[in-house]
């Protein structure tokens, strides 16, 4: 029998961003990865609360917590996400000049966020409240840290995509990225609103 | 077809602005709520339902889950209720079902 040998196609496979669904593959894992990430926050936040009010020793979280100075990054934080929809609506537009603009506002939310929690964490450490000493500060430090991890990654994604801007590399066409870059770092909002919430807010 | 089209148009910036003033409102409204001593009470339900609205709309309006495809609500939806049903297992566990099991 003959063998006929196939001719390589005209054009090579390429990556296919769209498949049947006519939904964006990438777009698709991150809001995969985000209900993965919620499981994840999930196991952190029940960790706190099921030691919460069985703490031993003292400091305990709720000894330490400076509500109005909470208050106001949890704000900045809550601001940052208008400030990232409001990029992602300036290269939907083709404002590129806008775009860098409020770029840099979420990720100057985004810092002012992070210093807050690092002057918050170096400021419980001195009154006495530790990743090791009680349960209360091993459950906090570790959820809280984990969200301040989430939203330094998201800081620099952000200062990448300025960059790419400043560079010319970003086009109304690549709306997508920031659009994926922006679920992100509304995620890290929301997560936000919940340890506000649950961990600062509400009372033993 | 095109890199990326969205089901629906998504909101414009005057709308993310109104969000944005109403988040801000229920911000302030929870912080007001844990000073005042009268409602110590009610407090739990009253911070659990304004913050459950800054995570809607946010998700809703932000996410632009009010407006995209269906998939992406249910891909979300599916690890948030895991991850709820597994909280209220815990503290049903732990603290309702043997409240001296955790020393």
């Amino acid at each position: 029998m003959q063998q006929v040998a196939s001719a390589p196609p005209a054009h090579p496979p390429t990556h296919v961003e769209e498949p049947s669904t006519g939904l964006n593959n990438r777009k698709v894992l991150m809001w995969a990865f985000l209900g993965s990430d919620c499981m994840f926050f999930g196991a952190l936040i029940v960790s706190y609360l099921v030691y919460r009010g069985r703490w031993q020793g003292h400091p305990v979280p709720t000894d330490v917590f400076d509500i109005p100075y909470t208050s106001v990054s949890a704000f900045a934080l809550l601001m940052s996400s208008l400030a990232m929809v409001l990029a992602l609506a300036a290269i939907q537009r083709g404002d590129i000049r806008r775009l860098k603009i409020w770029l840099l506002t979420t990720a100057g939310l985004g810092l002012v966020f992070i210093g807050g929690q690092i002057f918050e964490f170096t400021t419980f450490g001195h009154e006495g409240l530790t990743l090791g000493g009680n349960t209360g500060g091993t459950t906090f430090f570790v959820l809280t840290g984990f969200h301040g991890a989430h939203v330094s990654l998201g800081i620099a994604w952000l200062l990448s995509l300025f960059v790419q801007a400043v560079r010319g590399q970003m086009a109304q066409a690549r709306s997508l990225d920031v659009e994926i870059a922006g679920l992100y770092w509304h995620f890290v909002d929301i997560v936000w609103i919940i340890i506000f919430t649950v961990v600062y807010l509400i009372p033993i | 077809m095109s890199a990326h089209q969205p089901e629906h148009a998504h909101p414009g910036a005057q709308q993310y602005i109104t969000i944005a003033a109403i988040l801000t409102f229920i911000t302030l409204v929870e912080v007001s709520v844990y000073y005042i001593a009268a409602l110590r009470p009610v407090l739990l339900p009253v911070l659990v339902v304004l913050s459950a609205g800054k995570f809607a709309l946010v998700v809703m309006y932000y996410m632009h889950l009010k407006f995209d495809n269906r998939l992406f609500s249910g891909m979300f939806l599916f690890g948030l209720a895991t991850a709820l049903f597994t909280a209220i297992a815990f503290i049903f566990l732990f603290h309702l079902l043997q409240p001296r099991f955790v020393t």
